[in-house]
């Protein structure tokens, strides 16, 4: 058998002399490699961004939401009736072997002021668990104590968004803001988290004692009472359990006969948002798949050109035949002939598909990723398209009889 | 032992219903140094006989020994290396490959065995210069005259020291002067090199510059001398 150094000489001399042809036959894979790529860096980046958010979130969060009021026939959503209380939430981290931690919540929104800055944001009234639960840290400061939460103390914890709107370049540590006319006293920065997976900037946000949210700027007319409260799982395999757990509990604590029905509400945050990241990689999986199909169409398009390019050649493999060409020799000659023209493709290819995915990134602003695996993948799969589409023309060339094929017209 | 061996030998083409003999019983040796020239109408069986003995096309029938090994129990990579080392070819048509300079034509039988640079392009120009077309090697087929391109042909017969030159109907396509000057390129090499040639012509002034002939009608030898 001949070296491979002269085979490709001779499919590179073979793709030369056909240029236009050759060049189209490439188009076929340089589409598919390129459609792959662009479609599984589209899908990855879109399956990325979801798990950092999620994990941005939290893990293992449940969410329990106090019950729906109804007043006058009217039904207001979740949430509007106080049924949680603070207590609730101890008796659900203390009482619940499956749970971790749990905070409860009480959210409103409300102008903040500083020297001649003011802006509009959440105010969260928490314990201390919540930065164990969010697994948020801090960037400068300390979190909030539970002698914070006894006294009702006026201190705060600023998101980054926060920060920036109000103090600019100055160091926000130790300053005094004010909330509805109320002082407090800025003790911690939290480190910037970016957005939810619902699109909310997470870092727009000021943790305040729950106990202080209560009394000096909700004046709500149920005291102890809170809207929701967060719950972190010790693991993902306790989820299902501190869910029941939870519910149970609170039945219990809220005196609930076995015919009424629950006045809370739990939900299992982490596998809603779980299920969302399961969608985008079958999403990708799916764009991958039908990217691919143009992969295949395009290897067609090799054989279809490989089988023209045997029956315009018979004479040459004839002669070749003649003068002492083997049956490998031929078919090598062929396969490594469709082998250089869905590499090539396939190389081509990958700068475009790569170069498609920055231009959907930079116009339409989705996050994209591309990985060496998708590339690897996808030219792998362009390599596997061009021996197999390739074979059954090299096979067929190969197995001409000399003399037939010498006499060809 | 003579260096071509055919014993009863027998071509049958079957087309449908039809079989049509076109060789049938042809027994004849060839010594190693011979130049013979076989002649005959078309369709008398010369040409598939010559095809045979190029080992391009199998007999249906009857031995055929090539330096003692009988070729009809070679397989086909067995036969290629067979066209490869003992066989070089001129055909009436050239067969030269477009668009691929004289050289690579040339080189072409070197390839096969495996030849590698710079060896295969010595022996190459050697073979070129032997056929007096040293100042023709980079030139594509299109840009060399009929009869340089038979040349070329030769050339590639030579290059992998093949004792046997197999020619079919070399000066068919040339005028009598380029003719005549192929003709006197084999006669040397045959004299010179001691290459067997087996001439395929029904030209009888061609045919005069072997040292003897031989006559096909009807798929058999009819007149040796």
């Amino acid at each position: 058998m001949i070296n491979l150094s002269s085979t490709v000489k001779i499919a590179l001399r073979a793709i030369r002399v056909n240029k236009m042809r050759s060049a189209l036959t490439m188009l076929g894979i340089i589409i598919g490699v390129g459609a792959v790529i662009t479609m599984i860096s589209v899908g990855s980046g879109a399956k990325q961004r979801i798990s950092e958010q999620i994990s941005s979130m939290g893990s293992n969060l449940i969410l329990v939401l106090s019950g729906a009021t109804t007043q006058g026939g009217i039904r207001f959503g979740e949430g509007t009736q106080p049924t949680l209380t603070i207590g609730d939430a101890v008796a659900i981290q203390e009482e619940c072997p499956s749970v971790q931690y749990s905070a409860p919540v009480h959210r409103t929104t409300a102008q903040v002021v500083y020297s001649n800055q003011n802006w509009s944001t959440a105010i969260i009234g928490t314990t201390p668990e919540m930065l164990y639960i969010r697994e948020w840290e801090l960037s400068d400061g300390r979190n909030l104590t539970p002698d914070d939460i006894r006294s009702a103390a006026k201190v705060c914890l600023l998101g980054k968004t926060v920060v920036e709107n109000l103090f600019g370049n100055i160091n926000p540590m130790g300053q005094v803001i004010r909330i509805k006319n109320v002082p407090f006293m800025v003790v911690g920065v939290l480190r910037p988290k970016g957005q939810s997976p619902s699109g909310d900037d997470q870092d727009d946000v000021i943790y305040i004692p729950i106990t202080t949210a209560q009394k000096k700027i909700a004046g709500t007319h149920f005291p102890g009472s809170v809207r929701s409260i967060m719950v972190k799982a010790r693991s993902s395999e306790d989820l299902m359990a501190a869910e029941r757990q939870i519910t149970e509990l609170l039945r219990q604590r809220h005196r609930l006969g076995p015919r009424q029905e629950n006045d809370f509400t739990v939900r299992n945050l982490t596998q809603m948002m779980e299920a969302q990241e399961q969608s985008a990689q079958v999403m990708t999986l799916l764009l991958a798949a039908i990217a691919s199909v143009s992969l295949i169409v395009g290897g067609i398009g090799i054989m279809n050109i490989m089988l023209v390019s045997v029956t315009e050649r018979t004479r040459e493999i004839g002669i070749r035949m003649a003068v002492g060409a083997k049956t490998w020799d031929i078919r090598l000659q062929f396969i490594v002939e469709a082998l250089t023209l869905s590499v090539i493709g396939g190389l081509i290819g990958i700068l475009i598909g790569i170069g498609a995915s920055e231009i959907i990134s930079v116009t339409s602003g989705w996050s994209i990723l591309i990985s060496p695996f998708s590339v690897l993948l996808a030219f792998g799969f362009s390599v596997l398209v061009g021996v197999f589409f390739g074979f059954y023309p090299a096979y067929k060339a190969s197995m001409l009889k000399p003399i037939e094929a010498l006499r060809y017209e | 032992m003579p260096l071509i061996e055919v014993r009863d030998l027998c071509k049958t083409y079957t087309m449908g219903d039809v079989s049509l003999n076109a060789l049938c019983g042809v027994s004849v040796a060839i010594e190693r140094g011979d130049f013979i020239s076989i002649m005959g109408p078309s369709g008398s069986g010369k040409s598939t006989f010559m095809n045979i003995l190029g080992c391009l096309d199998t007999p249906t029938d009857g031995t055929y020994l090539l330096d003692g090994i009988d070729v009809r129990t070679l397989s086909r990579d067995d036969l290629a290396e067979v066209r490869n080392k003992k066989i070089g070819f001129v055909f009436q048509g050239f067969n030269l490959l477009p668009r691929t300079s004289a050289i690579e034509n040339v080189e072409l039988p070197l390839i096969y065995s495996g030849v590698k640079n710079p060896e295969r392009r010595e022996r190459a120009i050697e073979a070129l210069t032997i056929v007096g077309l040293q100042d023709r090697v980079h030139h594509l087929p299109n840009q060399l005259s009929g009869g340089q391109q038979q040349r070329v042909a030769i050339a590639r017969a030579l290059v992998n020291n093949a004792p046997i030159i197999l020619a079919d109907e070399p000066t068919g396509n040339l005028d009598t002067k380029t003719s005549m000057e192929i003709m006197e390129l084999l006669v040397r090499l045959n004299r010179e090199a001691g290459i067997t040639i087996i001439l395929v012509t029904h030209d009888s002034d061609i045919a005069a510059y072997s040292r003897r002939k031989i006559k096909f009608l009807d798929g058999n030898i009819v007149d040796r001398d």
